[in-house]
């Protein structure tokens, strides 16, 4: 079985985000890290493999990402957690590419590859869309299975089943491979990466792949082939400091005034 | 004019809080023209409540199995009325399911996405509020049909009866991938987190008890909350954590309990309009946003404001 894990590298989401004056995410005021959401979906892929019979039982697990030359730190996170090898996107062209083009991007390299199972995390934490696993999915017309809670492949019978757990419930699901499954925070502890795999991840091939690779113009993609604009931005204005007491036994009577005096209740 | 086409999220025909928010702001921008998919008994329950907030047309998308969520197929259907309508934008609510729908719809009709808005002017100049509501941005889509996802909370609703034509189009499900069983989530009295004026959260200060919080949140019609360090630790289910992957939040009144500020929970609930903090330590990061903060116990500083709440209402 072949798996392929979609990871993108963001700004550590403990930084203060702005954007820059040429209207993207300023990505060099914050140090950029796998982001925290796809380091669930690459241990699944772990357990998965693990829970089938390993490495020995010929699965592999290859991850894709597109992103500047330095998302290869991230890349390599993820084979230090044990991943096999990696796909790295990469061309200037690419720059300030949007969520229609990146889907594009991506599903273009993930044809190439043909892999029976691509897992994705639920959000990229710095653009927030939460829409590129359901563009993979209509691209690549592959089932997609939402919010997995829990994951469990049938290799021999080409089968996975997951749990759904959003607000409406759990539900349990089932798809034929291939299938997208994009999976929730809630559903493993990712590992740390051991020194040995830190140590192996260096040696683990990453294979670079520019626009051409994947038969598209540098011309349809980009800034240039934004499909949306940012016309202006401001801060926000601050929250002004408000009220601060200390509770000397009527902070919640305090509490209930101020409630009060806004006509809150 | 141009029709508006607004996706109408609903349980059993009982629509949703978001769809009068989307109605209204459709109305400033076209002709609006409403889509809901289910079956005709959840039209026949819907149809008045669209009616109320102004919609010149209702098209069903109609199939049994719309609860196995094909959102391909809906995205499918909505495509092609926008494509023959020649709509100039779609509205959907930013839920998970809204933006799931809202994604394909972008690759479909080759259109930009822009997802979260808080409003959409005439000219279709989205604002958004990024970066925990520390940054606010307007865009515009720039190729093909505006297919825009409004968060919850952020348009106020206002009524204008209409009376709309209704027609029914049936969609086929693909069974590529399909629901097993179900367990639906127990629905308790409290509003919904993302469509609540008021919100009552607890975190780790809690220590795991939420009955403080839940007693605070029933006072005051509230909905209750939670950090990760709290669903983490399974003292509250996630469907309820507020912030960067939980739910984002724009309640009238936020009360934050025993919650630090963490940057990625004050990313979900940053632009509520009043923020209200309880929390022991003077210097949580969380007091920096709060209109009213008091330094002390939940324990007892909850139960104080829960029994003033009570002794108001009489
Ligand atoms: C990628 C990523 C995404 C994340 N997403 C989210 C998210 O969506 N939502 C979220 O909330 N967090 C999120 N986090 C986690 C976040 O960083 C914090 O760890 C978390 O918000 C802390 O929760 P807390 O405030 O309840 O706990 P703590 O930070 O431990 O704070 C507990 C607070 O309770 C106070 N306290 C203790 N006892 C009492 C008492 N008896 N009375 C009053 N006050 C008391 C303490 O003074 C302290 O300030 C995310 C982190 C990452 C890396
Ligand atoms: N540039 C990228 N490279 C690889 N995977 C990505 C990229 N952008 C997004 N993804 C995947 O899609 C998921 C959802 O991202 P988003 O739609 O950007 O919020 C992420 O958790 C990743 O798994």
């Amino acid at each position: 079985m072949k798996i392929l894990v979609c990871v993108k590298q963001v700004p550590d989401s403990w930084a203060e985000k702005k954007l820059s004056p040429e209207k993207v995410l300023d990505r060099a005021s914050a140090d950029a890290v796998l982001n925290d959401l796809d380091e669930y979906a690459v241990e699944e892929a772990l357990r998965i493999v693990e829970a089938n019979g390993g490495v020995e039982a010929g699965h592999t697990i290859t991850l894709l990402s597109m992103g500047p030359e330095r998302a290869q730190e991230a890349l390599r996170k993820g084979l230090s957690m044990g991943a096999d090898a990696a796909l790295h996107i990469t061309d200037d062209a690419l720059a300030g590419s949007d969520a229609l083009t990146t889907s594009r991007v991506l599903a273009e390299a993930i044809k190439r590859e043909n892999p029976d199972l691509i897992l994705t995390g639920t959000e990229s934490t710095d653009a927030r869309m939460s829409v590129i696993p359901a563009m993979l999915s209509e691209r690549l017309e592959l089932p997609h299975l939402s919010f997995a809670g829990v994951v469990v492949v049938d290799v021999n019978a080409k089968i996975v089943k997951t749990k759904r757990m959003t607000d409406e419930g759990v539900e349990a699901m089932e798809s034929r491979m291939p299938v997208i499954v994009t999976v929730i925070e809630k559903i493993n502890e990712p590992r740390y990466p051991s020194f040995k795999g830190i140590m192996a991840a260096k040696k683990k091939p990453i294979t670079e792949l520019a626009l051409a690779d994947l038969g598209i113009a540098a011309s349809e993609v980009g800034n240039g082939g934004a499909w949306s604009e940012v016309k202006d931005f401001a801060l926000a204005p601050a929250r002004g400091a408000g009220v601060k007491i200390a509770d000397e036994g009527n902070g919640g009577s305090a509490l209930v005034d101020f409630l009060a005096e806004k006509r809150l209740i | 004019m141009s029709e508006i086409l607004v996706f109408i999220d609903h349980r059993n025909g009982s629509v949703a809080k978001t769809a009068s928010e989307l109605l209204t702001l459709a109305r400033s921008l076209g002709e609006v023209h409403a889509i809901i998919a289910g079956t005709s008994s959840d039209l026949d329950a819907a149809v008045p409540a669209i009616n109320k907030f102004g919609a010149q047309a209702i098209t069903l998308l109609e199939s049994d199995e719309i609860n196995n969520h094909p959102s391909s197929a809906i995205a499918r259907a909505i495509a092609e009325m926008a494509q023959s309508l020649s709509s100039k934008a779609i509205l959907l609510p930013s839920t998970a399911r809204g933006k799931e729908i809202a994604g394909r719809l972008a690759v479909r009709l080759e259109s930009g996405i822009i997802t979260d808005a808080i409003n959409v002017s005439s000219e279709l100049i989205a604002t958004q509020s990024i970066f925990g509501g520390s940054t606010v941005v307007h865009s515009q889509v720039s190729k093909g049909i505006a297919i825009i996802t409004i968060r919850p909370n952020s348009i106020e609703a206002s009524e204008s009866s209409a009376s709309a034509t209704i027609n029914k189009v049936p969609i086929s499900v693909s069974i590529s991938a399909q629901i097993t069983s179900r367990e639906p989530a127990v629905r308790g009295a409290r509003p919904e987190l993302s469509e609540a004026n008021v919100i009552v959260s607890g975190g780790r200060g809690t220590d795991g008890n939420f009955a403080p919080i839940e007693e605070l949140a029933d006072a005051l019609g509230a909905a209750v909350g939670a950090s990760r360090a709290a669903t983490d630790a399974g003292w509250y289910p996630h469907s309820h954590q507020v912030g960067q992957t939980g739910k984002t939040v724009s309640p009238q009144l936020y009360i934050a309990c025993g919650i630090s500020g963490a940057i990625q929970h004050r990313a979900g609930m940053q632009t509520s309009k009043t923020i209200v903090v309880v929390n022991k330590d003077p210097e949580a990061p969380i007091f920096d946003i709060a209109d009213f903060g008091v330094i002390g116990d939940l324990f007892s500083v909850a139960p104080q404001a829960t029994a003033g709440i009570k002794a108001r209402k009489g």
